[in-house]
């Protein structure tokens, strides 16, 4: 059942790339839409639990920021970083990611589809898979993150005595917007990765969640092979670190030439492409439990 | 008796059987490892004795951290989920007719869970810290079961504390909200985000005086030898006075809660 779905699916995908592909993408959008409007729906009908754990999101990334505060009271920077700087780092970082966790974030319960075969059901839908996987169980709560970090960034922004130029300012929208998409493609091929290895969601977690933690310190805080892996293999370095240390006239780790603050877009495009082909490919791989 | 053994050897069975998320957990628990690690390294490299650990013991922390928290469940997980779900259905109304305590057979079964966590997801990120890391092993052998002993009385405070909040859904019927309160306050007073003694003043003192600081501050200090002698008696009666208090008021809520059933037919 679910294998023939798989088939058909690829087939109007393979064959009618040309045409197939805008109205498939806006379809895909639509219904992303309306399902993630059917779980606003229903997580208010718990107001006061939805308030509560709205507050619990803002509140736990919060306490990032609190232990970095709290390091603060004994020293005057870390890494060679003050305070407002490792700020518009944090700022950055937790904003990408909280837009991205908001919009994807329920993507690592694939594995748990996959495994109890409730992924079939959004196999015979009409609807793209991947808009369906990534509405699932959308949890506006997840608001709470995006806040706590703009209030961050917007603290640094207050702070920092920086020089600003026109492409410095309009760094940072794209810098959040490129950021959440590198994010984004992670957890689609994590998600993508769940088809083969049915219960390792957590692997995802420690480039999603590990990965904003990483970027919240400096650069120099870490040893360099570490600054390579998340420039060269998993490129979030790109997220904050390259931008904004253009931003901050700071020094590029790992010898950097100066001009890779202006990738993030391209990189986006390009981890979207990976993890794009990873997901046709994890979706082809998969096979249903059958129960 | 008996029973409880078997619950609790049902607790550890039951998450040895997925052994690729343990591998993948383990993964987790190694990559945070070493992100914390180099943050603490740049904090001790400003202020060498911060807390009064040096590097090498402020590394060992970090690692014990990773090692315990799944154990502990200082971001929740583990069987109160399952409670306030059953609370929730209704299916609680089956586990009061059983012949076996509703406490004791949640204590059992979450004992048999942490076991499991503390050797699949505890010893292997703890000693891939060691080999990457020059951490402060404990010098005396003694120091392994006191330690031991530590982490068992931190695991009872920690269900105490969520068995109480999961109890919360007969009053709440959703416990989601407060679940996850609760996980906030155990991530952030238990020591998992920076050890409690770098705690600024009266913030700091209070947070050691709480429960939480049983699950990983205490049984940290223990480990780095930092409490010996009368020392660890005092350890020992701070972490078992709070799994006391809390046991008996989850024991007088339970009792209240019970009254509280209303079995709906059908």
């Amino acid at each position: 059942m679910a294998e023939t779905a798989v088939r058909a699916d690829e087939g109007r995908e393979a064959g009618g790339f040309a045409f197939e592909e805008r109205p498939r993408l806006l379809e895909g959008l639509r219904a992303y839409g309306l399902i993630m409007a059917m779980w606003v729906r229903s997580t208010m009908a718990y107001r006061a639990s939805f308030v509560m754990t709205a507050l619990g999101d803002f509140a736990v990334t919060a306490f990032d920021f609190v232990t970095i505060l709290l390091m603060f009271t004994h020293v005057d920077a870390l890494g060679g970083y003050t305070l407002p700087e490792i700020a518009l780092l944090y700022g950055l970082s937790a904003t990408a990611f909280g837009l991205c966790d908001l919009l994807l974030g329920s993507m690592d319960r694939v594995g748990r589809r996959v495994r109890d075969g409730t992924l079939d059901t959004l196999l015979v839908r009409p609807v793209p898979v991947l808009a369906q996987v990534a509405a699932d169980r959308f949890a506006l709560r997840r608001a709470g993150r995006i806040t706590q970090g703009l209030l961050v960034l917007g603290y640094a922004l207050i702070t920092l005595d920086i020089a600003w130029s026109p492409l410095k300012v309009l760094m940072l929208p794209v810098m959040v917007v490129s950021g959440a998409a590198i994010f984004g493609s992670v957890f689609v091929a994590g998600a993508a990765f769940q088809f083969v290895a049915q219960d390792a969601s957590e692997v995802q977690n420690s480039f999603t969640y590990g990965g904003t933690t990483l970027l919240q310190y400096p650069p120099t805080v870490f040893a360099k092979d570490l600054v390579r892996g998340v420039t060269f293999v998993v490129p979030l370095a790109f997220v904050s670190w390259l931008p904004a240390l253009y931003v901050l006239d700071r020094e590029y780790p790992v010898d950097l030439p100066q001009w890779v603050a202006f990738l993030p877009p391209a990189v986006a495009a390009g981890c979207w492409v990976l993890a794009g082909l990873a997901w046709r490919a994890g979706l082809r791989a998969y096979r249903s439990t059958g129960s | 008796m008996r029973l409880y053994a078997v619950v609790a050897a049902g607790g550890f069975r039951r998450y040895a059987t997925y052994r690729t998320a343990t591998a993948a957990g383990v993964f987790t628990n190694t990559v945070f490892g070493f992100i914390v690690a180099y943050t603490y390294i740049a904090l001790w490299d400003e202020r060498p004795q911060l807390g009064g650990y040096d590097t090498a013991q402020a590394l060992t922390y970090v690692w014990l951290g990773q090692a315990l928290l799944m154990a502990c469940a200082m971001m929740g997980g583990g069987f109160e989920d399952e409670l306030a779900e059953r609370i929730r259905t209704g299916d609680i109304a089956v586990d009061l007719y059983r012949p076996a305590d509703l406490q004791l057979w949640w204590l059992a079964a979450d004992l048999g869970r942490a076991a499991f966590h503390l050797l699949g997801r505890g010893v292997a990120p703890m000693f891939l810290g060691a080999l990457a890391f020059d951490l402060a092993l404990p010098g005396s052998l003694w120091t392994w079961p006191a330690f031991l002993v530590s982490v068992f009385l931190g695991l009872v405070v920690s269900f105490a504390v969520r068995f109480l909040v999961a109890l919360s859904a007969f009053w709440l019927l959703d416990a989601a909200g407060a679940m996850r309160i609760a996980s906030l306050a155990g991530l952030f007073f238990s020591g998992m985000l920076l050890p409690l003694n770098l705690f600024p003043g009266l913030l700091g003192e209070v947070a050691r005086a709480l429960p939480w600081s049983s699950l990983l501050q205490v049984p940290a200090d223990v480990f780095l030898g930092r409490h010996t002698g009368w020392g660890l008696v005092e350890a020992y009666a701070f972490q078992g006075g709070w799994a006391v208090v809390l046991l008996l008021a989850g024991r007088l809520l339970q009792t209240a809660a019970t009254r509280r059933v209303v079995v709906q037919g059908g």
